[in-house]
């Protein structure tokens, strides 16, 4: 009996994604599950009840039966009260049942706990161990990617000026500065959409290995002016805290920046820790009219001393945007994302692709996204055994010893050339001048052969082969000589030498006739 | 003829050969000089025959006759992919032809010199034969390796050092008795002892050596069969044969010397045989992270979006022989206004240039085939990179990892672009045997297959 799959409508204000897409849904079906999903699920991702009917989704319209049926429920937002039946989801779920979704257990305590009380497993999409084989069902990082994004779109809606600078017959239009704090994954995909747009895009990060992947995506990297070489990564490739020096000479950077920049872009966050406050009320006067903070810290507090968590508010002429809902501005494309993290996840669970999920524990991804195990409360995980990115000490280590061979290969050189010149004389000094004369002409076509071959374009190394291929078939003239002599042995000898070198002759000749013809413009 | 119409006829003969090789610098006067290199034979040859010395017309024509048939048949015949094993069968025959001719110069009883001039010329005949001997076995060794009658994995025997040692120095004392002998028959057997240990040692000496590094070995057999011309033309006092040999010689030795840099291995390391035994570790235990495959309708899209694509063969898109669907392809891309490049490793394959010329083959302009050199430092602005059939050539730790045995080889540095799709049979490792990281990068994706059903999957898709 395949375990059932029931996706619910969201039930929170304005939340636009579906944990499920027709796309999604076909793929899970080939896992063995079968899946039913609230009518109008998703409505507002613009996906019809239609579409889901037609990759086999049931579509169900009595949501509590849905709740009571499922073996696995899949979700975006934790469950919450639900507006139309007056009771919370954590109540609708059957005992024994699994629930996927985003739990945020640090923050939701009392969430946790009453999850545990039904006696439920509950896998945590926002507690996806940071390592390279979980990326793709790190859903923080698509829906990162997505927010920055989005970040960007809100910035331009409300900035009166264009990203692109232009020359145009009604004057020059400079282009718009952005400034993006903390390049992480959100941070990433804001400089690549900015800069896409035609801004003049900078970062700032704390942890300088992200440098290369700020520049790769055609943005500034901000140095800061501080002697300590202090890194910011802290395990499982988040950011940490910083010394007071280094806020210190943080804050000053920022303050210079937010005199010159047009528009800034707040990513930074610790996990566990409410968000560093980066742009103080000053910094935010300090800024030109028309400017735009977007702070996507929002939620967790806020980067920015004066953004309203879920508001776009004006204060001393600035634009300051604290939307939490930006993934869900975009409900096509972040469901599509989230389904396919979903999917991922499921896949993980079902080696057998027999319907039948298996929690395995010791599987150090489906360990840390566990954060409930049949009722009981298995979060925080273990920390993660190895970091996306590399430690210090990893990178370190294996150095390679220099040996001091180059000196002596110098010297080596010298006394091998000078054995040669005093052989060379030796040699000189008893042979015959016939000798010395095809010696001569040995030794110049050598040096001719060195200046021609060097000159051979690499294209054209197997027709060189070939080609000296067939001309050392010259080595025929040797036999043609010895044929005519007196000898049985040695006109057998010199018959069959004739024999193969022209073999070569012709063979290769041809052969590099033949290949030079295919090379054509 | 007389000898100064002849010594003439030679003068032109090698200038013309000299032509041949200097027409080889680009595509557009390569043709020209082979005609060069061609009629440069032809004069040699009937100079040669119309000499006082040459007498028996019959035998002459008949040989000539014969051996051109062969050699037009196998030249007509031949795949481009099996050039590496044509290559190396015609090494072999150079090889066995100077053995030969340096016994019947040795026989010849016309030779009667004396002193200095009669050391001087044993020594010529007992190299010419120990390099022919080499050549020839190691040639037929080669060509079994490349056919893959032989198996190509490196034969490590135990102290082959001491034993290829051992051989040396057997060569120089047969070589004293040889030059030292008195009367013909008791030349003859330190001579025949020498070409059995040659022909021993030509095999052990291929034998050696893994399939990764054929280049290297078809570009020495190369430069050995120049010098063993070379060495013939010394025991006969024949100027054209000397330049030719050294011609040839040398040329091997440059192409052998650039196999040797592009592997960053050091020529008598390679020589020396056994890939990765000189030290060097492998880290294995690091976790490599996932491979992410791709199906070919993925890949077609990842193409079709790109604007700049690099396709990098390797010996798998030989063996596959899927130049011909790769060209199509890159046609279908260029008439959507993708630029198309290649990129070519100077040790793709088992012969240098051996995947330009199969691209050639298949009709892809030269001018859209790079070298590594050359197309390096526009992985960064690229957008897509197919990798079809390469491993080693393509493996970020040659860079990265210092405990590779790949160190310092310098490779194509796909791993910069923005998508690096992988075509391979399988997970196996490249020759080296070492694990490629880059399967693992977040940006690379793997397609599994068949080279060419893959490439034919994607044009499909396209």
């Amino acid at each position: 009996m395949p375990m059932k799959i029931g996706v619910p409508k969201e039930v929170h204000a304005e939340e636009c994604r579906v944990a499920l897409t027709p796309n999604t849904a076909e793929q899970i079906g080939k896992l063995g599950f079968t899946i039913a999903m609230e009518a109008g699920a998703g409505e507002n991702a613009h996906f019809s009840d239609d579409a889901y009917r037609e990759v086999g989704v049931e579509v169900v319209d009595d949501v509590k039966a849905l709740w009571a049926s499922a073996d696995i429920l899949m979700k975006v937002r934790a469950p919450e009260l639900h507006p139309g039946l007056g009771v919370d989801e954590a109540e609708l779920l059957r005992e024994g049942c699994t629930l996927i979704s985003y739990i945020w257990p640090a923050q939701n305590e009392a969430l946790m706990q009453r999850l545990a009380k039904r006696n439920v497993t509950v896998m945590a999409m926002d507690s996806v161990p940071r390592i390279s084989r979980a990326q793709k069902l790190d859903a923080l990082s698509s829906m990162a990617n997505i927010a920055g994004y989005r970040a960007v779109i809100e910035a331009a809606s409300q900035f009166g000026r264009f990203f692109t600078g232009q020359i145009t017959a009604a004057g020059k239009v400079p282009p718009a500065k952005i400034m993006v704090i903390g390049a992480g994954v959100a941070g990433l995909a804001a400089i690549g959409a900015a800069g896409s747009m035609g801004a003049v895009v900078r970062a700032f990060d704390t942890r300088p290995e992200v440098k290369e992947q700020v520049e790769s995506m055609g943005a500034e990297f901000l140095m800061l002016d501080f002697k300590e070489d202090e890194d910011g990564a802290g395990e499982g490739g988040y950011a940490k805290v910083m010394s007071k020096e280094f806020i210190e000479a943080e804050m000053k950077l920022f303050a210079d920046q937010a005199m010159e920049v047009d528009i800034i872009i707040t990513t930074a966050l610790i996990p566990g820790k409410p968000a560093p406050e980066l742009i103080t009320a000053g910094m935010v006067e300090s800024m030109r009219d028309g400017s735009v903070i977007v702070d996507l810290a929002a939620e967790q507090g806020g980067n920015c001393a004066l953004t309203e968590p879920g508001k776009i508010v004006e204060k001393h002429g600035v634009t300051l945007i604290g939307l939490t809902d930006l993934p869900s501005r975009l409900p096509t494309q972040s469901s599509q994302l989230y389904g396919t993290n979903l999917r991922h996840l499921l896949n993980d669970l079902t080696p057998e692709k027999d319907g039948q999920i298996n929690v395995d524990m010791e599987d150090e991804v489906t360990r840390g996204v566990t954060v409930i195990k049949e009722g009981e409360i298995t979060w925080p995980p273990p920390p993660p055994k190895l970091s996306a990115a590399p430690a210090a000490v990893a990178t370190a280590a294996p150095k390679v010893e220099e040996t001091p061979e180059p000196e002596s290969k110098g010297w080596g050189n010298l006394i091998a050339a000078c054995i040669a010149g005093v052989l060379m004389l030796g040699v000189g000094s008893v042979a015959p001048p016939d000798f010395l004369a095809h010696f001569t002409v040995f030794i110049l076509a050598c040096f001719v052969g060195y200046m021609v071959i060097w000159n051979v374009t690499p294209a054209l190394h197997t027709p060189l082969m070939s080609v000296t291929n067939a001309i050392s078939g010259i080595i025929v003239i040797g036999a043609l000589l010895q044929i005519s002599s007196s000898s049985t042995v040695i006109v057998i000898l010199a018959a069959i030498s004739i024999l193969i070198a022209t073999v070569n002759i012709v063979g290769g000749f041809l052969v590099t006739q033949r290949m030079l013809k295919m090379f054509q413009k | 003829m007389n000898e100064g119409m002849i010594t003439i006829a030679y003068i032109a003969a090698s200038i013309l050969f000299i032509l041949a090789l200097g027409g080889l610098s680009n595509q557009e006067s390569a043709r020209r000089g082979n005609v060069y290199g061609i009629v440069g034979m032809l004069i040699a040859i009937v100079a040669t025959v119309l000499g006082a010395q040459v007498t028996s017309y019959t035998t002459l024509i008949v040989c000539m006759a014969i051996g051109g048939g062969i050699g037009a048949y196998l030249a007509k015949r031949v795949e481009m992919t099996e050039m590496p094993e044509l290559v190396a069968m015609l090494h072999s025959f150079v090889g066995l032809a100077a053995v030969l001719v340096g016994y019947a110069s040795y026989i010849d009883p016309t030779n009667q010199l004396t002193g200095v001039a009669h050391s001087i010329h044993a020594i010529e005949i007992y190299l010419g034969v120990l390099i022919g001997a080499v050549t020839f076995t190691g040639s037929i060794v080669a060509f079994g390796k490349l056919r893959g009658i032989i198996t190509s994995k490196p034969l490590t025997l135990p102290g082959r050092h001491l034993f290829n040692l051992g051989l040396g120095v057997a060569c120089i004392f047969l070589g004293i008795g040889f030059v030292g002998a008195e009367s013909l028959g008791s030349g003859m057997v330190p001579l025949l002892i020498m070409t059995a240990i040659a022909l021993l040692f030509g095999v052990h000496m291929v034998m050696a050596i893994g399939g990764a590094d054929m280049p290297v070995v078809v570009s020495m057999l190369n430069s050995y069969s120049g010098w063993a011309a070379a060495a013939t033309g010394f025991m006969l006092s024949n100027d054209l044969l000397i330049v030719v040999g050294a011609l040839v010689g040398s040329s091997g030795a440059i192409l052998s010397y650039i196999m040797c840099r592009a592997m960053n291995r050091k020529f008598l390391a390679v020589i020396a045989g056994g890939f990765g035994t000189s030290g060097g570790t492998v880290v294995s235990d690091v976790e490599q992270g996932e491979v992410v495959p791709v199906s070919a309708e993925d890949t077609a899209e990842i193409l079709k979006n790109a604007s700049r694509v690099i396709i990098v063969p390797g010996y798998g898109m030989a063996v596959a022989q899927a130049q011909y669907p790769i060209y199509e392809m890159t046609k279908k891309l260029q008439a959507q206004n993708i630029e198309v490049r290649f990129a070519i490793h100077p040790v793709a394959g088992r012969l240098p240039g051996h995947m330009n010329v199969l691209l050639a083959e298949a009709k892809v302009p030269y001018d859209i085939v790079m070298e590594m050199d050359e197309i390096n430092e526009d992985f960064p602005d690229t957008d897509a990179v197919l990798v079809i059939g390469a491993n080693d050539i393509v493996n970020p730790d040659a860079q990265d990892n210092p405990g590779s045995p790949i160190a310092g080889m310098p490779v194509l540095e796909v791993w910069k672009a923005r998508t690096a799709i992988v075509m391979k049979r399988s997970m196996a490792t490249g020759y080296a045997g070492v694990q490629n990281p880059l399967f693992f990068k977040e940006n690379s994706r793997m397609l599994f297959g068949d080279a060419k059903s893959s490439v034919e999957a994607i044009l499909a898709a396209i």
